[in-house]
């Protein structure tokens, strides 16, 4: 490794963090990025022993995907450290944040300890984890934010639940602030979404399926600005999937506040009819919602005013998604159409290709304070190689996920990564498979 | 009254609290105070001062030290002293806090001492007694002797007040000790600084003319003197911070953190202490830098200039 050299030429460069789009070439050393620049490379070959002649596709910095459940520990047969990131790198994601909701539940500092640790011994790619916001994820405690910190917790969530404890919430929050953490939240109500499994609608209305309205979410979120509003912690919304909750979100930005925001790529595709005939694969929380709110979300990334896109990646089983629809457990597959399903954002028009890599890349690391999302020189070489034009149609069977529970089997999308680097060393190459 | 010198002290005939004091009441308490170090220091620690006079301690939350100091206090200067311990007596049976007041009023007491979970009972009560009425604690409001004996320590040790830093670190959102020490001494010209997690802050303690810090290390820096605040067990359990070994990681005093302060700084707690939560043993226990058992001496003291100074308004 050391003192290794590779050499990309003929690339189209994007760097949204230093508002790089230009064709050249870059290099790398020693897992870094040594040199970049649009002469670099033009004329001759280099005289480096490794060249990678990038054929005008685009390079930019891995993907960094904010919201990745994997089982492990716990549930190493839905999903492990490792199977995750074999998906990861096929996606061109070439970091994984991972939720603290395992087993045991990530609250822990030696825990915390365990992810890193499991992850340099056998993931492909780099994982930073969340901590958990309260003890077991039971919204009555706060944890120990200041040593899980220490230990590595990049952000602190109780995953998939909101804390329903307005007490409870101010409290972590103030705590939180002390330590300059980022505290991610999920906005939902425990109490009207209770047993359900749709966003209620006329569509959940004729499938007789238990139905939460949309404002479930939108009041948690106008709660917790609030609440952030008085503590001045640094807070995100995981994923946010309706109009309502976004417009809270931007006039909050507006005032100022430290709040950002996310969206899961399944609902920038997908509304509430792709439910179907109950199919359960498409049993996400929060539901896909109406299709004027799918188009909010859209505008939301073209405007700014959703920070990140995330893939939500949540494996499920055979055991937990072949059941009635209101039985089946929530979740869908995600980490290999992160990339594909972003993209409808920039191939149908909304938004340029630099703005939604963006959301992908130098924004997440941004928020999470992470080193990559960038093709600074010094930077990590954590790259991916994008064909943005090509197209494919997903199929299940070929997933690298350990889990096959994708929302979007058959689905058509365009452009997808070719190859993943992680400093320096690939990690995934689609032409060797 | 045998007072060598009767001029009166506390105008308002009460001590509620430090609020309400005037920089020259607090120095008259502080000089008073100082003949009473040198009486407890001597073989007989006597006088007759307080003869006939009759002293309740009305002690609602149980407190061996600030008790026994004001009893202590009362004793050596001849007056009658009686502990009421509210654990056995009528109040622990429903009656209302008024009612104990009246009951307490026909027994002709001079002096009351009353300590109360609640802000503004010793003040409720001054409105209903024809007696003197010291504030022991109510709630998170004010602890006035506790300051004035944290005063009196300080003085001794630094010949005043002005432009030195004191940090009071810990739990102020619950003390009243915080409060009372930092009313003190803002008024005498101390640079004060509260240095606790955001949880336990109280709303717009900047407001207060005090620095605010969450970090330790930053709070500390360049401290004349160092106040630990006792973190209440009950609120280690994840309310407020969520264990004793983050708390102590990150605002318990150790030699690194007081490492920080100025070469020299003394370090002060109200006592009872948590060891390994708030302080570190070895500092607790160096004579060098702490002044724990010399506050519980000045305790006495200034118990004694107080009900020197009350009784001087006494019919």
């Amino acid at each position: 490794m050391n003192g290794r050299r590779i050499a990309f030429r003929n690339a189209r460069l994007i760097d949204p963090a230093n508002g790089l789009d230009v064709k050249g070439g870059l290099l790398v050393e020693n897992g870094r990025i040594a040199d970049i620049g649009p002469r670099l490379f033009n004329d001759a070959e280099p005289s480096d022993p490794e060249v990678i002649n990038c054929q005008g596709l685009v390079l930019a910095p891995g993907l960094i995907d904010c919201r990745v459940f994997t089982g492990e520990p716990g549930s190493e047969h839905r999903e492990s450290l490792e199977s995750a990131s074999h998906a990861a790198a096929a996606g061109g994601v070439t970091t994984m944040i991972v939720m603290p909701n395992t087993d045991p539940i990530i609250d822990e500092p030696s825990l915390v300890d365990f992810i890193l640790r499991r992850a340099a011994a056998t993931a492909k790619v780099r994982v930073a984890p969340m901590a958990a916001l309260t003890k077991r994820l039971a919204g009555e405690v706060m944890t120990e934010i200041g040593l899980l910190k220490e230990a590595g917790a990049v952000a602190f969530t109780d995953s998939d639940r909101s804390v329903p404890n307005a007490r409870v919430m101010r409290r972590a929050l103030a705590y939180a602030a002390t330590f300059d953490a980022l505290v991610v939240g999920h906005a939902e109500d425990p109490e009207l979404t209770r047993d359900t499994a749709v966003t209620e609608g006329e569509f959940a209305t004729r499938l007789g399926l238990p139905a939460a309205p949309a404002l479930a979410e939108t009041m948690m979120v106008e709660r917790d600005l609030r609440l952030v509003e008085m503590t001045g912690a640094r807070y995100h919304f995981g994923q946010i999937s309706c109009a309502a909750s976004l417009d809270a979100i931007a006039a909050a930005k507006a005032r100022g506040l430290p709040v950002t925001c996310g969206v899961a790529a399944h609902h920038l595709v997908l509304n509430e009819l792709d439910v179907g005939s109950y199919y359960t694969f498409r049993k996400v929380r929060p539901p896909l919602r109406s299709e004027a709110d799918r188009s909010a979300m859209v505008e939301g990334v073209a405007s700014g005013a959703i920070d990140v896109i995330v893939s939500s990646h949540e494996p499920q089983g055979a055991d937990t998604k072949r059941q009635p629809f209101a039985a089946a457990a929530f979740g869908a597959v995600g980490l290999e159409t992160l990339l594909p399903a972003a993209l409808t954002v920039y191939h149908e028009g909304h938004a340029s290709l630099p703005h939604v890599l963006a959301a992908l890349t130098s924004a997440p690391a941004r928020l999470l304070g992470l080193p990559g999302g960038t093709l600074s020189k010094g930077a990590p070489a954590d790259l991916v190689l994008i064909d943005p034009d090509e197209p494919f149609a997903v199929d299940a069977e070929t997933l690298r996920s350990r889990a096959r529970n994708t929302a979007f089997d058959g689905r058509k999308f365009q452009g997808r990564a070719r190859a993943t680097f992680v400093g320096g060393e690939c990690v995934f190459d689609r032409a060797r498979g | 009254m045998t007072s060598s010198n009767s001029a009166p002290i506390l105008k308002s005939g009460h001590l509620l609290g430090i609020e309400g004091l005037s920089p020259i009441e607090v120095t008259a308490l502080l000089d008073l105070a100082e003949s009473y170090v040198i009486q407890g220091r001597a073989a007989d620690k006597k006088t007759a001062l307080l003869r006939g006079r009759t002293l309740i301690n009305l002690f609602f939350e149980a407190s061996t030290r600030t008790q026994s100091s004001f009893e202590l206090a009362a004793k050596r200067l001849g007056a009658d002293t009686l502990n009421m311990a509210v654990k056995n007596s009528s109040v622990s049976k429903g009656e209302t806090l008024i009612d104990t007041a009246s009951t307490l009023n026909a027994m002709r007491p001079d002096i009351l001492v009353v300590r109360h979970q609640d802000a503004g009972a010793a003040e409720l009560l001054s409105r209903k007694l024809d007696c003197s009425v010291v504030n022991a604690g109510d709630g998170a409001h004010e602890h006035p002797t506790q300051a004035l004996l944290d005063a009196l320590t300080i003085r001794r040790r630094r010949g005043g007040f002005e432009n030195l830093v004191v940090a009071i670190c810990g739990d102020i959102l619950h003390s009243r000790v915080a409060r009372s020490n930092l009313r003190l001494l803002a008024m005498m010209g101390a640079r004060v600084r509260l240095v606790a997690p955001r949880t336990l802050l109280p709303a717009e303690a900047d407001r207060w003319g005090v620095e605010i810090f969450t970090d330790m290390k930053a709070g500390l820096a360049s401290a004349d003197i160092v106040m630990m605040l006792r973190l209440q067990l009950e609120r280690m359990g994840g309310a407020f911070v969520p264990s004793s070994r983050e708390y102590f990681r990150f605002w318990g005093l150790d030699r690194a953190k007081l490492a920080y302060a100025k070469p020299g700084a003394l370090v002060m707690h109200p006592g009872p202490m948590n060891r390994g939560v708030e302080i570190a043993s070895d500092i607790a226990d160096d004579m060098d830098v702490s002044l724990i058992s010399e506050q519980v001496e000045m305790g006495v003291a200034i118990r004694m200039a107080v009900l020197d100074a009350l009784s001087r308004g006494l019919s």
